[in-house]
Formats: structure tokens, C-alpha cells, sequence
């Protein structure tokens, strides 16, 4: 076990892999995305995930609706009314509005610190060589755990199978040295996969010509190592605040505070023992 | 641009969100499974302390209800933590590996030595058979009950829910007197439960203390625990554990069939009043991750402070959804 957050350059060296690749992700350039949904075909297909129950969610084009277990690409639509500020512009006396679309690819953001896999109680969670968290399915016992732990709500149980599940990077595909689906799939390179530290120098460059070109709103999400998951290897270019998105906007690993939990309960195990052991002492009514 | 602003569940609500929809994945644990896991560990734990102590001061009725609690309470919380799994046929994956990092990796591994031990004293107590081994089992069950009374506010606060993890450092508490209450009163069963008396009025009060507390923090998630399902399981957890508390310490003050009348109906009160407490304290760890408002606000608000060097309680929306998070629980 290494440290429990904060900055940590090698995951993967720090969970025991003598020989590594470099660690690798995504930078999923929101700007970019044209709300396709390639990405989450390709992820259903080659990962071969059942379907969802169908529901009409009354989103915008999003009837997705949120990543889960069998669906470990999630493309949120914000559809935006915007005044251009043109009022009467064609002459016509209607409104001079637009519709600005804010599209982009929910991932597992294999973070850095990883809740559900410090939480994890059979070993399952793992990290891999690559860097990545995966499940380990034949491992999982469906205690559930690793649920509630995820700060983003990625990772989900499957019903009628019980464990747990969520995106593996394409494990398979990185063994013999192809790009995950999604990344492949992506026609407009909103989801580039590559070795992190690559992916954040690009995403720096993206950034800056951004607000070069005056688009102010463009933010960096996840991109970070000293925020609360110790950086993200699933980060984010977007062009609103996180939580417009369904993103957490200060997620914090909650094992950050388990020493301070462990200490606390200690603390009060003390006070039961002391308080039982106390109780026959002296003269009691019988 | 300004950032989008939903108004959401109640018209004073004002953060963003994505539709509405929760950040996080709410907890699949099931009631009444997981509740019941969380009290019946407390009861077994404090049980089995209680009665190695009295085998060691001479109280042959508290030993033997202490042993058979002890174990009959950790029996049924695996049993329930078992059925809870999604794959219940892989439950001794659970011990395959220990992770200090995962509460419930260390908890299997206080909760099966335990079970085992207690399970033996009190077989050794009912059958009469080696008695002196059932003596050690039952010294060493006693020596992890405390541990096995506060593990179980860590593996719950070890999350992302807000009401669960806002609360690591109170929860170990309100965990620990509501053992004590159950413990205790099981133990005022025995006509010479005496020392179980003093643990039930202390786990009492110590579980309405620590409680009181865990409404009354300043934070969101603290209206959590005082509205919707939680805040009613709540409050009849206070009633009833004040009630028991009180039926315990009267008890003392009187003799014969009355005592035993005081007695029967303290173990009832706080026993439910730990149940009570225990389930409360579920819904509202559930409560807090169906609505984005726990997870957005003061993340947010943690956010603009950092931003602004400011501290966190100038900003405007926190007091806005506190009366969303609220109205939204109480519909
Ligand atoms: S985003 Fe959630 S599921 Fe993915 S690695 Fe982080 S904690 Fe685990």
C-alpha cells in the first residue's frame, strides 16, 4: 500500500510492477465532441455489454443517461439557448437565438488514489501495469462496496449478475498494443488515448489556443495532480463548470481521511472497553 | 458566460447539476440487511466483553447470556452481510486478501475470529463441555467485541456519501453507545447483570450525545439526519433510548417483580432505539447520495473559497440548498 493521496507520479510502480509501460488515458477534448455517440457503440460492442433498460429521459438527445455497469461511456447533451445579441438580425422580428450545444464523453477517470479499489475488500480492484483500475470479475463478490466510494458514481452493480463493473480501458486491446474502442471509434479526436504525461502537455497547448481564441469558458478538469484523487487518468477539456456536466467539482478520495476514521474508532473502542470494564468495578446493585 | 443554474427540487435551490441527476451511485446495500449487520455487530460486541468479564468476576447469568448473545449476534450479522453480497456463493473472497486500506477487509477479519470464538464459548456454555476452552474462546471474543462495535462506522463512513464520510469523526461514537445500549440491555436480562446496567445507561447516553451531535454540525449533510425517513427513524431512536435509559436506571432503585418488569422493558427500548438508530443513520447516508445538493454545494463552496482565498461560509448558494436538501428529503 503506498500513500493514501497527494501527488504520486507512478501507480503503478507504486503497486508493486518491477517492469511497466508507461502509464496511460484520456484526455477527452469536450470542444471537439459532435455528440456522435461513436464512442459509446464501440465501448457496448467490443466490450459485448448488455443493453439497458430504454428510457425516454427527456435530456436533450441523452436517453444514456449516466455511466453504469454496462455502459462505461456516457455522452451528456446540455442544449443551451443562447442570445446572440442580434436582435431583429434577419429583418424577420424573430428572436435572434441560437442553440449552443455542450456535448462530452463521461469516462472512469482511474484516478490517481482510487476509492473503489482502496475500499475494495476481496482484491478485485486492481491496478494494472498500465496504470489503470480494473475489476477483476472473477474475483468480485458483489459486496458492493466500491460503489458509494467512487467520488465521480462511475462504477455500478450489474443486476441479475451482482458484481461489479466499469470501464477497463480496453484492457485487451492495450495488451496487444491497440488504442481502447472508444478512442478509435471517436471520428473528430475528442477522445485521444495516449501516456499521460503526453496527453497533459497537449492538453495544456489546447487550453492556451483556446483562450487565444477569446473562448474563455474552457477549463481543464481532472488534468491536476495535486487535486483531491491525485489527478485523474481520465481527464477533461470543458466549457463549463464540471457539475453542468454531472461532474463532481472538488472530488476528494475518500480514503484520504481513513487514518483520522481509524484513529477515531479506536478512540471510542477504547471507551467501550473502558466503560465495560469500568462497570465491575466497586459495588454494583447485585 | 455565467454558469448554468438549475433550479431544482425547491424553488430556493441554486447550483448546477446535470438535470438533477445524482453525482453519485447511491449504495446498492439493502435494508434490512445492512442495518442489521451494524446493530447486530454492536450487540455481539459489547455482549461478549460483558461476559468474559463476568466469567472472570463470578456472574454465571451474565456469562451465559453475554456468550449466547455474542455469538447468536454475530451469526445472524454474517448471515445478513452474506446475504447482501451479489455473489453470496463467493462470500470467502472476503478473506482471500487483508487490505488495511478497506474497512471491510479488516472488519471480515475482526468478524470471522470473533464469530469463531464466540461461536465456541457458547457452545461450551450451553453444552457444559470444556469449560476451559470456552473460558479462553470467550476472553479472547471479549478482548475484539470493542473493536467489532466501531469498525462498522468506518466502512461506511470510507465513502463518498456526504452524510456518511462529513461524519467519520462522530459516527465511531453514535456506533458505540448504541452497542453499549443493546449490549447492556441484553445483559440486564440476568438476575446478576448488574455491571450491564451501568454499560446500558452509558451506551444511552452516549448514543443520544453523539447522535444530538451528528444532527447538529454545521454542515449540509447535518439536515440529513434531522428530516425525511432518517430524521423520523431518528427520533424515535431518541425516544426509545432515552426511554431505555431511564427504565435501566430505574431499575436499580427498585426490587423483585417490578425490577424485572423495568428491566424486560429497558432491553426492549434500547435495543430498539439501537435498531432505530442504526437504520436512521442508513437513510440518511442514502438520503444525502440521491440528491447532487450534498455532493455539489459544498464542493463547490470549498472551490470558490480556495479560488477566492475566502472562507467557505461567504458564499451564496450553501445557504440557499440547505433548505433544498431540506424540502427535497421531506417530500
Ligand atoms: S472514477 Fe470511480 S470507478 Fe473510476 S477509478 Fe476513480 S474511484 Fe474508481
Amino acid at each position: 500500500m503506498g500513500r493514501l493521496s497527494g501527488p504520486l507520479a507512478d501507480p503503478s510502480g507504486d503497486a508493486g510492477y518491477a517492469d511497466r509501460p508507461e502509464r496511460v488515458g484520456f484526455f477527452t477534448d469536450t470542444s471537439v465532441c459532435i455528440g456522435c455517440k461513436a464512442c459509446e457503440v464501440a465501448c457496448k460492442e467490443w466490450n459485448a455489454l448488455p443493453a439497458e433498460d430504454d428510457v425516454l429521459t427527456g435530456m436533450s438527445y441523452d436517453n444514456t443517461g449516466q455511466l453504469g455497469a454496462s455502459t462505461y461511456r456516457h455522452v451528456a447533451f446540455v442544449e443551451r439557448t443562447v442570445d446572440l445579441g442580434m436582435p431583429g438580425l434577419a429583418g424577420d422580428g424573430g428572436d435572434a437565438t441560437e442553440v449552443r450545444w455542450l456535448m462530452s464523453s463521461d469516462v472512469c477517470k482511474h484516478c490517481t488514489h482510487a476509492a473503489c479499489l482502496d475500499v475494495c475488500p476481496t482484491g478485485s480492484l486492481i491496478r494494472t501495469e498500465h496504470g489503470t483500475v480494473l475489476v477483476q470479475e472473477d474475483i468480485c463478490n458483489g459486496c458492493g462496496y466500491c460503489i458509494p466510494a467512487c467520488p465521480y458514481g462511475v462504477i455500478d452493480q450489474r443486476p441479475g449478475d451482482g458484481r461489479a463493473f466499469k470501464c477497463t480501458m480496453c484492457q485487451d486491446r492495450l495488451g496487444v498494443g491497440l488504442q481502447p474502442a472508444c478512442a478509435t471509434a471517436c471520428p473528430t479526436e475528442s477522445i485521444r488515448f495516449g501516456p499521460l504525461d503526453e496527453l497533459r502537455a497537449e492538453a495544456d497547448e489546447r487550453l492556451a489556443a483556446l483562450h487565444d481564441r477569446g473562448v474563455d469558458d474552457a477549463r481543464l478538469y481532472g488534468h491536476d495532480a495535486g487535486d483531491g484523487v491525485g489527478g485523474a487518468g481520465a481527464f477533461f477539456l470543458l466549457l463549463d463548470e464540471p457539475e453542468v456536466y454531472g461532474l463532481p467539482p472538488d472530488p476528494v478520495v475518500t480514503t484520504r481521511d481513513l487514518p483520522s476514521m481509524w484513529r477515531h474508532a479506536a478512540a471510542a473502542a477504547l471507551a467501550v472497553a473502558g466503560a465495560v470494564a469500568a462497570a465491575f468495578v466497586g459495588r454494583t446493585s447485585r | 458566460m455565467s454558469p448554468k443554474r438549475e433550479r431544482l427540487m425547491v424553488p430556493e435551490a441554486e447550483f448546477s447539476s446535470y438535470y438533477g441527476r445524482p453525482i453519485l451511485k447511491a449504495p446498492v446495500w439493502k435494508v434490512p440487511d445492512v442495518p442489521a449487520y451494524l446493530y447486530l455487530g454492536g450487540l455481539a460486541g459489547v455482549s461478549a466483553s460483558l461476559a468474559a468479564l463476568a466469567d472472570a468476576t463470578g456472574r454465571p447469568e451474565l456469562r451465559r447470556t453475554g456468550r449466547v448473545a455474542a455469538a447468536a449476534g454475530a451469526t445472524a450479522s454474517v448471515g445478513f452481510l452474506v446475504h447482501d453480497l451479489g455473489r453470496p456463493e463467493r462470500f470467502l473472497h472476503m478473506l482471500r486478501v487483508l487490505k488495511p486500506t478497506s474497512p471491510l477487509s479488516v472488519g471480515s477479519w475482526i468478524l470471522a475470529p470473533f464469530g469463531a470464538l464466540a461461536g465456541a464459548a457458547a457452545a461450551s456454555e450451553v453444552t457444559g463441555i470444556a469449560a476451559g476452552p470456552g473460558r479462553l474462546a470467550g476472553a479472547a471474543a471479549g478482548l475484539l467485541g470493542p473493536a467489532l462495535t466501531t469498525y462498522t462506522a468506518v466502512l461506511i463512513a470510507d465513502t463518498a456519501v456526504p452524510g456518511w464520510h462529513e461524519a467519520h469523526r462522530e459516527l465511531p461514537f453514535v456506533f458505540a453507545g448504541s452497542a453499549m445500549a443493546a449490549g447492556g440491555g441484553v445483559g440486564l436480562l440476568a438476575r446478576d447483570g448488574g455491571p450491564a446496567r451501568r454499560v446500558a445507561v452509558a451506551g444511552a447516553a452516549l448514543e443520544l450525545a453523539a447522535s444530538a451531535v451528528v444532527e447538529r454540525r454545521d454542515r449540509l449533510s447535518a439536515r440529513a439526519y434531522r428530516t425525511g425517513r432518517a430524521g423520523a427513524a431518528l427520533r424515535v431512536a431518541r425516544a426509545a433510548t432515552a426511554a431505555g435509559g431511564l427504565a435501566a436506571a430505574a431499575g436499580a432503585l427498585t426490587r423483585g417483580r417490578s425490577r424485572a418488569l423495568l428491566d424486560g422493558a429497558a432491553a426492549l427500548l434500547l435495543n430498539a432505539g439501537s435498531v432505530a438508530t442504526r437504520y436512521g443513520v442508513f437513510e440518511a447516508g442514502m438520503a444525502t447520495a440521491r440528491d447532487p445538493a450534498y455532493t455539489v454545494v459544498p464542493q463547490r463552496a470549498r472551490l470558490n473559497a480556495r479560488d477566492e482565498g475566502q472562507p467557505a461560509t461567504r458564499t451564496g448558494p450553501t445557504s440557499a440548498s440547505r433548505s433544498s436538501a431540506r424540502s427535497r428529503t421531506e417530500s
